[in-house]
């Protein structure tokens, strides 16, 4: 699991290559023709499939494919790829990234786009705990969304982050069950008192994934699985967080100890890829191949 | 208990369940998931349990049938028919139960419509659809003369028959010969149709990596040899009511349990295999979901539920000699369908009550964040009405099903 600073640097080229790969692949499908399209689905082993997309459906799943988050033009593909280097012994445990991600995203009870966990090591009254926070991992090879029956739930190929079209999501819940770090929730449609009761907070609506959705009775998201999105809805028109101009991660920008590092791996001179050079890192559970983009310091 | 009373508890309980579901069908549309018991560690329930039960109830029925109309086993010919309409009417029930676990039920379409080919769900959906064709398709023809001949009687009912019939008049020998050929490629289709869809919701859970419990390569194989023991089971019981009950299939009945427990020895046998590799290695993750279903919350649900009533009993009875007594076979089938509902129970919860991240459920106090799951009243109603549902449609329906003849057989199976 652990590796040292350039060990992980080679990591992160080598899984920046195969992500490319793996866009590479998936990336034509934009100008597919449905001939195409059905010889590369034989290709990947599916020639029952390509049968039945002969038989119909096959310019759905085509435009399905098609869909690259919202509204990037192919020219920005994979241009960042952003994620999170937490230092785990800067974190005091004070649950400030929780309460601000809740704040600005407006999540109902039972969803959080992050938590802190604990690890009690009491045994000796000198023992300090160990605090993680742990928000969606959007890995380079996320289980979730290939197990998704309707690609409601995609990586978004312009800067990798993991995200679910509400409007699409059927509720399934397979999602949460493949994620193997319990980054995802399902929105039961419980509401906190003050959205209960109406008061003027539950009209105001959540900037998530910059769709200013009001919450209501049935409403997607409610029926529908919720993650982190790195607070997307912060970048500009080009993708770009400013962490100056405010337009970062909540939970980073709150992080009392400077424990959250975010930027873009992309990016050699940011602050989060010139820690993965020089300091060592972990990330969980990596034998499941999933190459979580956040990494933690111990 | 002679056939009247059975079928007197059959139709009580079939109104009385099915009544009793509105409210759990009521609950689910009015409040949507908020008063279900899962939640984000335990996301899938009782629904998605009894969404592979039926499954596994249909493709085990459908394969028993494949006896029949591929390989011409003389022995089970009177539950051909009965077998296909029993595989079709829990389909139907598996499709209920796993609709109302959507989070978007209006969205149900799109599972057709925009199929994500890499997920195992999108497959198994598909596989649905196709199973279902060819299930209709076979049981069609396998009941077109008699639907033609019962329908020549006139009456509203002579109505029903016309209309199932599908504006079929021929009657001959000639076509019904070519019926039989047509019921033989079909259920010969069926096989691997049936098996792809049942091992493929194996597949669904085995390929999860993230559920240790689930990621193993005898998933689909024991989904099946569960498929075929509870759905043999269900038959069994079925024909002991049914199409002439304990009067006329005595035989049939006494066979079908041999068959039955042989198959039930099969899927313990994988059961033992799954649990001793994955107990021996110790890996936390691999031992976590055991652990649970041995010695948790909810050990009776494994050691009362899934072994005593759906495994020992059963087994005890249809190798004692009491194996060659109808009412005797009859009752350890009955044990052995309910019982699986508790090993699909344990297929489903216990290696999803496990943390993924360890302290995740202490990180956060909401209910929905709790490795504890019971199934909420209302998912209790609403199993409770699509079980009753089944039962009244299979009643009314088995009603109009045209009886295999022991004349009639040579032509129409």
């Amino acid at each position: 699991m652990t590796s040292d600073g350039d060990h992980s640097l080679l990591e992160a080229r080598a899984s920046e290559t195969s992500a490319a790969l793996a866009l590479d692949d998936a990336a034509p499908r934009v100008e597919l023709s449905r001939r195409q399209l059905i010889d590369h689905l034989a290709k990947v082993g599916a020639g029952a499939l390509a049968t039945a997309l002969l038989a119909g459906g096959a310019i759905e799943a085509a435009a399905a494919a098609t869909r690259t988050g919202t509204g990037s033009a192919p020219s920005t593909k994979n241009k960042y790829r952003y994620g999170m280097v937490i230092d785990t012994r800067r974190c005091v445990g004070c649950r400030a990234c929780v309460v601000a991600c809740k704040a600005e995203n407006k999540t109902p009870p039972g969803v959080y786009y992050t938590v802190v966990l604990e690890e009690g090591l009491m045994e000796q009254p000198d023992d300090r705990p160990l605090f993680m926070t742990k928000p969606c991992f959007h890995c380079e090879h996320p289980p979730c969304t290939d197990v998704c029956p309707v690609s409601a739930t995609f990586k978004r190929e312009q800067d990798g982050i993991v995200v679910v079209d509400y409007d699409r999501c059927i509720g399934c819940r397979y999602c949460i069950v493949a994620c193997p770090y319990g980054a995802r929730y399902f929105d039961f449609g419980d509401d906190y008192p003050a959205v209960a009761e109406d008061t003027p907070w539950a009209g105001v609506p959540s900037p998530e994934l910059g769709q200013y959705r009001e919450r209501g009775n049935d409403k997607s998201p409610i029926g529908n699985v919720r993650k982190c999105t790195f607070c997307l809805h912060l970048q500009d028109e080009d993708g770009r967080y400013d962490k100056d101009a405010g337009r970062w991660p909540a939970c980073a920008k709150t992080c009392t100890g400077h424990a959250i590092h975010f930027g873009d791996f992309n990016d050699r001179g940011s602050e989060v890829s010139r820690l993965l050079r020089e300091r060592q890192v972990i990330r969980l559970k990596e034998d499941l191949g999933t190459e979580p983009n956040v990494y933690y310091m111990l | 208990m002679n056939e009247r009373v059975l079928k007197r508890i059959f139709w009580t309980a079939g109104t009385l369940l099915f009544v009793v579901g509105f409210a759990g069908w009521w609950d689910r549309i009015a409040n949507g998931h908020e008063n279900a018991d899962y939640g984000t560690i335990v996301p899938w329930g009782l629904w998605i349990a009894m969404y592979i039960y039926f499954i596994g109830l249909s493709a085990g029925a459908f394969l028993i049938s494949a006896l029949v109309y591929v390989f011409r086993v003389k022995r089970f010919e009177p539950v051909g028919r009965v077998a296909l309409f029993t595989a079709l009417v829990t389909l139907l029930l598996a499709l209920l139960s796993v609709w109302a676990d959507l989070g978007h039920m209006g969205r149900a379409w799109r599972v057709i419509a925009n199929p994500n080919f890499k997920s195992p769900m999108a497959w198994m959906i598909w596989l649905y659809a196709s199973y279902v064709a060819v299930l209709a398709a076979e049981l069609y023809f396998v009941l077109r003369r008699d639907l033609v001949i019962s329908a020549e009687q006139g009456g509203p009912k002579g109505r029903v028959y016309r209309v199932l019939a599908l504006g079929s008049k021929d009657v001959s020998d000639k076509r019904a010969g070519r019926d039989q050929r047509i019921v033989r490629v079909l259920a010969s289709i069926g096989v691997p149709v049936a098996i792809m869809f049942h091992g493929g919701v194996g597949a669904l859970f085995g390929v999860i990596a993230a559920r240790p419990s689930w990621n193993s390569g005898l998933f689909p194989i024991l989904f099946l040899v569960s498929a075929l023991a509870s759905g043999g089971a269900l038959l069994t019981l079925v024909i002991a009511v049914f199409q002439g009950g304990l009067r006329e299939s005595r035989d049939t009945i006494v066979a079908l349990g041999q068959l039955v427990l042989g198959l039930l020895l099969l899927d313990v046998l994988f059961q033992i295999s799954e649990y001793l590799v994955a107990g021996y290695g110790g890996v936390p993750g691999h031992v976590e979901g055991l652990k649970l279903m041995f010695t948790g919350p909810y050990w009776w649900v494994f050691w009362v539920w899934q072994i005593a009533i759906g495994t020992l009993i059963p087994i005890v009875i249809l190798a004692s000699r009491r194996r060659s007594n109808p009412y005797w076979v009859a009752g350890a089938a009955g044990l052995i369908a309910v019982g699986f509902i508790g090993l699909r129970l344990n297929i489903v919860v216990p290696a999803l009550a496990v943390e993924e991240i360890q302290g995740i459920t202490g990180a956060i106090s909401s209910p929905r964040m709790v490795t504890d799951y019971f199934p909420a009243l209302g998912e209790w109603l609403l199993t409770a009405g699509v079980v009753g549902l089944g039962l009244l449609v299979f009643g009314v329906g088995e009603k109009f099903l045209p009886r295999a003849t022991k004349d009639a057989s040579h032509v129409s199976v």
